[in-house]
């Protein structure tokens, strides 16, 4: 295999990681092979069907072609050999806030974090490269008995039900991307909220890709018991950097019966970041899963949330929003699977293009031979914002059963003078007024988000419209 | 100094305007001015170029000025942008308000308002009161707010939610470009009480623009002017409203060419 080889050859003097004194770093070199997949599993001193586990999607990411869609030019300029797989930056998993060391307190502290808290979180995981340095979980979500922890301590304290699930959801053989993140995986969140447990306040973790050439592996795992819910708020944002960086993360949803799941996502990655994440839920009788998900920014982003309706009843809602600048591609959508009777599902995609930034939905609903009386739901608009943009549909509908209702619809509209001259004339300079308009067209999804949250994506956007006046 | 920018204490000045759009002449020389507490109107046929006067007040981008100006308390309009003259007092009324999806009317009034009026003006109880109360008079209800702007809105409530923004941005200038049209007796009514509780009594002024007589009515202008291919042909007060609404525009017409010759 020419990947591997080449894989090996560039990390020939492999040196089996090394301390930065300043921050108690431990980094491996660039590039990747099985000792390296090794070696991080035995740094976190896993247990060895991990390890194993590891090394077969290793194998399977190696051997695994590149997709032949989507973006397939700017998928071949990742350079695999000059990403750094493993990063750590804190010794430890800190429980106190004040105990985070000061330089990461500082960048968190921008990103208004404690005060967030107070105000929304109930626990919170911020991940600062490849860990969590900052964990905290609310007395009330303890004693309700819900776990909420770094992916890597999940697996420490609960090995037994991580083994049960981790990749029960996407299998280590599903894709290139969730392969590699398989085999190098690092921090994410494990969360299970037992039988019957409402998580009343959105639970949030906050990750951001800090190093230059930090290839970001995190993988989250999230089961809610029968009769359950909970709302988990993800955010992102990265600071530029000039040489591409990939993102490639997992997340996998079980919804046991009658359990609700909603998984919110405002990512912001600089442009150079290739943002190949996969995110897929298997939602069992009566039960809903929600994927609410924004991108904004990065080089290339492939991310298709993805709903399996298992059982009866189940029910299914993907509501996103993509905005492409200069050089940016967003290829996003859902995918959506009914195989069970009465089952429900809905897509709500919003895409914006600007300053020949491209924005693609691809879409994929299904509906299997078995499954009677199913309803979906689909609708995608895309507003572009000048000429040199572009924006393209790809619904997929494959309906195998004739009792299915199946609605369809999409629009591709551009902003009119006479909109921008309207809100002008209200005393709002052309790029508020644009503003207004672009975050008008985000509104239903925004709506969906939590406050601050819809709040940052409104300055974002904002920020975004300035200076793309004349 | 032309003599009809001389005119002390002028709110609005509009001196030998001559406009075009993509090469054609639409408005050919055109002479107005304003004091504060004054209401116009000027009446014409659709094609008159009364719409080109409203647009190029507010700065549409699309017309060129080719000759003559446009001030505002003395100070020439032109070079500025459509928000700086907003911000300076000028406001208008769209003939066809444009739909923005997803922007609530409630936080399209307050951003406005602060835009305009200073963020100070846009807060608090106030600020409410204010927009309950010309809500009230406007007869739009509560549930307005949280629509889109202009999105779905009946011919009606269009035109009322423009006089709303006129009554809460309380501009120097207003100018309602056929704010009348597609609006029923009470409508109309309703949008004259408007215009003269933000202009009677205050410095503002105002420039109705419109087809019919029967706004004017319920309004009262000082004086009216009629614009026809692009001039002013003939300017009065109440009465040639009446005259107008009687003889058809065909009689100015008549008259105007009558005194040329």
């Amino acid at each position: 295999m020419p990947d591997n080889q080449e894989a090996r050859e560039a990390v020939g003097d492999y040196k089996a990681g090394w301390k930065d004194t300043e921050n108690s770093t431990i980094r491996f070199d660039f590039g990747l092979s099985e000792e390296v997949v090794r070696e991080i599993s035995k740094l976190k001193e896993e247990p060895e069907w991990m390890t194993e586990l590891r090394v077969k999607a290793y194998n399977h990411f190696v051997n695994r072609p590149m997709p032949k869609w989507g973006n397939t030019s700017a998928l071949g300029e990742i350079d695999f050999d000059s990403i750094c797989y493993y990063l750590r930056s804190s010794e430890t998993t800190e429980k106190d806030w004040d105990d985070v060391p000061e330089e990461i307190r500082n960048t968190f502290d921008r990103l208004g974090i404690p005060e967030a808290e107070q105000k929304w979180l109930s626990g919170v995981t911020a991940q600062y490269e490849s860990e969590a340095v900052y964990h905290s979980i609310r007395e009330d979500l303890e004693k309700q008995g819900v776990i909420f922890l770094d992916m890597d301590s999940g697996l420490k304290e609960y090995p037994d039900l991580v083994k049960k699930w981790f990749c029960s959801v996407v299998p280590l053989t599903d894709n290139k991307f969730s392969a590699l993140n398989t085999a190098v995986w690092s921090g994410g969140s494990f969360i299970y909220v037992p039988k019957g447990v409402h998580v009343e306040m959105p639970v949030q973790a906050y990750f951001r890709i800090n190093a230059k050439n930090m290839g970001q592996f995190e993988r989250t795992l999230i089961i809610a018991d029968e009769g359950s819910s909970i709302h988990y708020v993800e955010g992102c944002t990265a600071p530029s950097y000039s040489t591409d960086s990939l993102h490639s993360a997992v997340v996998e949803l079980i919804a046991l019966p009658g359990a609700h799941i909603r998984y919110s996502t405002v990512q912001n990655w600089s442009s150079n970041v290739y943002n190949l994440v996969t995110k897929r839920g298997i939602a069992h009788e009566n039960a809903k899963i929600e994927w609410v998900d924004g991108n904004i920014g990065s080089k290339l982003t492939m991310k298709y949330p993805a709903v399996i309706l298992k059982g009866e009843g189940a029910h299914a809602e993907v509501i996103s929003v993509a905005y492409s600048g200069d050089g940016q591609h967003q290829d996003a959508g859902a995918k959506i699977h009914h195989l069970a009777s009465n089952t429900t599902s809905k897509i709500l995609s919003k895409s914006i293009s600007k300053n020949g930034g491209r924005g693609t939905y691809r879409g994929q609903v299904t509906v299997s031979p078995k499954a009677e009386n199913c309803k979906l739901n689909v609708v995608c608009d895309a507003l572009i914002l000048d000429e040199e943009s572009r924006s393209d549909t790809y619904p997929t509908m494959e309906v195998a059963n004739p009792t299915a209702r199946c609605e369809h619809e999409a629009s591709v509209s551009k902003v009119s003078d006479d909109q921008l001259f309207y809100l002008m004339s209200r005393g709002h300079s052309e790029e508020e007024a644009l503003a207004m308009i672009v975050n008008g067209f985000f509104e239903p999804f925004t709506r969906e988000l939590p406050m601050e949250y819809a709040v940052e994506l409104n300055q974002l956007m904002a920020l975004e419209m300035e200076g793309s006046i004349g | 100094m032309t003599a009809a920018s001389g005119r002390a204490g002028a709110l609005m000045e509009i001196v030998d305007l001559h406009v075009g759009i993509d090469g054609t002449s639409i408005l050919k020389g055109i002479d107005l001015t304003i004091l504060p507490g004054e209401v116009h109107a000027i009446m014409g046929r659709n094609g008159s170029g009364k719409t080109t006067a409203a647009n190029v007040i507010m700065g549409h981008p699309d017309y060129e000025v080719e000759k003559g100006d446009v001030l505002l308390n003395g100070d020439s309009l032109l070079d500025e942008d459509p928000w700086e003259r907003a911000r300076q007092g000028v406001f208008l009324s769209f003939q066809y308000p444009q739909a923005v999806p997803g922007l609530q009317v409630g936080n399209f009034l307050r951003k406005s308002v602060a835009s305009i009026r200073g963020e100070e003006a846009a807060k608090g109880a106030d600020f409410r009161k204010e927009l309950n109360e010309a809500m009230d008079q406007l007869k739009i209800p509560r549930s307005f707010l949280s629509r889109y702007v202009n999105d779905g809105f009946s011919g009606g409530e269009k035109k009322r939610f423009e006089i709303l923004q006129m009554m809460l941005l309380k501009p120097k200038l207003a100018i309602l470009d056929e704010t009348d049209s597609g609006l029923d007796i009470d409508g109309i009514k309703t949008v004259a009480s408007g215009v003269n509780a933000a202009v009677r009594g205050t410095d503002s002024g105002a420039l109705i623009i419109t087809h019919y007589s029967r706004i004017l009515e319920h309004v009262k202008p000082d004086f009216i002017h009629v614009l026809i291919g692009g001039k002013i042909v003939a300017s009065g007060g109440p009465e040639l409203a009446t005259q107008l609404e009687e003889n058809g525009y065909d009689w100015v017409e008549n008259v105007a060419a009558e005194e040329v010759a």
